[in-house]
């Protein structure tokens, strides 16, 4: 095999690489739209303090923070046709991450929704709006601006873990690398690019996510 | 089913060694990487400064698998002898954690006030011992809190070594068990999360032990769970 750096082949497998590229900014944008609202719903139950729910979903949020998404990958891939659940290599990618990464999501919710100062609380009480319109017109508004740049790194990690997807079968940009690696037995620059791809996309998303976060601060 | 549950409690602790080593090596060189960088982010040396952003952002700015699947097959051809693989996911655990360890040291340094640098200056101590009796101690409280989080994040990880063949949990589970047992794929799997979960239970417990001998040290009552929760708005990334 030879080891040193083929331009050519950069070049050849670039198209291949692009393509699992989109495969993974998809996923990602569809995993954090399901984090975003999910992780919202597990904070308002828990913060709600439903008897016996509320207990529940901090239950499976403290299981599902402190495991592994990969193997949580493996239990909705082998799991859900058991219990009667067809689901496409891609909804079970997009689940995956997406419950994984809402037990995140809850936990910045609920700081965010803790730091509206307890002022705004009972200026609603007293205003006697009705708890819905208190939730959306008071608390929420302050709470979700808050949270944004802490929900921006989140997606950022996210982008970063889907390449467990192609354990899934979703030939994501690193199943790609691999493909074409073991297509042509070289290695080097498949999976050199990928993390070169990486790096592109994820680095100006965190300057950015930083931007935003020295926004929000000021405020 | 009853023999089959002691076969695969057998089975996954066998793996739990590797899974254990794998966590302990990445986090000892994890902690070291992150105060060699941490620190070095305040150098007076640009060039030092230089290769701390260059660190910090590479490791963080790109995947773990692809570090993995980097370390694993592409450096050898450069190098030219094949890693170990349990050692590929110790230096690659330790590497992508200390990178966002090194933020958490530089961040937690950072926020010691400032009285406590003049005060050492005032006291004519040199600037190791400064670092050392003044402001370590005091950074070390701030620092362990989101240390918890990146250990736990770091144990996550180690299941990711599976995929270069090292007989962990997740190895062990997948690829052994239930490739034997498929009918008992939801019972394997689910002890798997279990064992996980443990680990990470007993992690937070010797974090937190460690959080109320430094406070101790210092004097002062262990952080409150509610500053903890705040904490959480900065997220991971």
């Amino acid at each position: 095999m030879n080891s040193t750096w083929d331009w050519g082949f950069v070049a050849q497998i670039m198209p291949r690489l692009l393509q699992g590229l989109v495969l993974t900014v998809e996923v990602t944008v569809l995993g954090s739209i399901l984090a975003y609202i999910l992780g919202l719903v597990f904070a308002l139950v828990r913060l709600s303090r439903i008897p016996v729910l509320s207990q529940a979903v901090w239950l499976f949020v403290e299981f599902v923070r402190s495991t592994p998404l990969l193997v949580q990958l493996y239990f909705l891939y082998f799991e859900a046709p058991a219990i009667g659940i067809r689901l496409s290599s891609m909804l079970v990618g997009v689940f995956g991450v997406g419950i994984h990464y809402a037990t995140y999501t809850s936990e910045v919710y609920r700081a965010g929704i803790e730091g509206v100062p307890i002022g705004q609380w009972e200026a609603a009480t007293a205003l006697n709006l009705p708890r819905g319109r208190v939730w959306r017109s008071v608390i929420l508004p302050q709470a979700i601006p808050r949270v944004l740049p802490a929900l921006g790194n989140y997606t950022i990690s996210m982008f970063k873990e889907t390449p467990l997807l192609l354990t899934v079968g979703i030939v994501e940009l690193v199943g790609q690398a691999q493909q074409v690696g073991s297509e042509n037995y070289r290695y080097t620059e498949p999976y050199t690019m990928a993390g070169v791809l990486f790096l592109i996309l994820s680095y100006p998303c965190s300057i950015a996510v930083r931007r935003l976060e020295r926004r929000v601060r000021k405020t | 089913m009853s023999d089959n549950f002691s076969h695969f409690v057998s089975v996954l602790l066998n793996g739990l060694v590797p899974t254990v080593e794998l966590t302990v090596g990445g986090i000892v060189l994890a902690i070291v990487m992150s105060f060699l960088m941490g620190l070095g982010g305040r150098s007076r040396w640009w060039i030092v400064r230089l290769v701390v952003r260059i660190y910090v952002e590479g490791w963080r700015g790109t995947s773990e698998l692809v570090q993995l699947f980097w370390i694993y097959f592409v450096v050898p051809l450069l190098i030219g002898f094949q890693i170990v693989p349990l050692w590929a996911g110790i230096i690659v655990l330790g590497l992508n954690h200390g990178a966002y360890g090194a933020e958490i040291v530089r961040g937690a340094v950072a926020s010691v006030p400032k009285e406590q640098w003049e005060g050492a200056l005032a006291l004519n101590l040199t600037p190791y011992q400064r670092m050392r009796r003044v402001i370590l101690p005091q950074a070390l409280l701030e620092m362990l809190p989101p240390f918890n989080t990146l250990f736990i994040q770091l144990l996550k990880a180690t299941s990711l070594v599976s995929l270069i063949n090292v007989s962990e949990i997740t190895y062990d589970g997948k690829d052994i068990l239930i490739a034997n047992y498929s009918a008992d794929k939801g019972l394997i799997l689910f002890m798997m999360l279990v064992l996980y979960l443990i680990i990470s239970v007993v992690i937070t417990w010797i974090i937190r032990f460690l959080e109320r001998v430094t406070a101790a040290h210092l004097g002062r009552r262990p952080i409150s769970r509610s500053s903890r929760r705040a904490g959480a708005l900065e997220g991971m990334g």
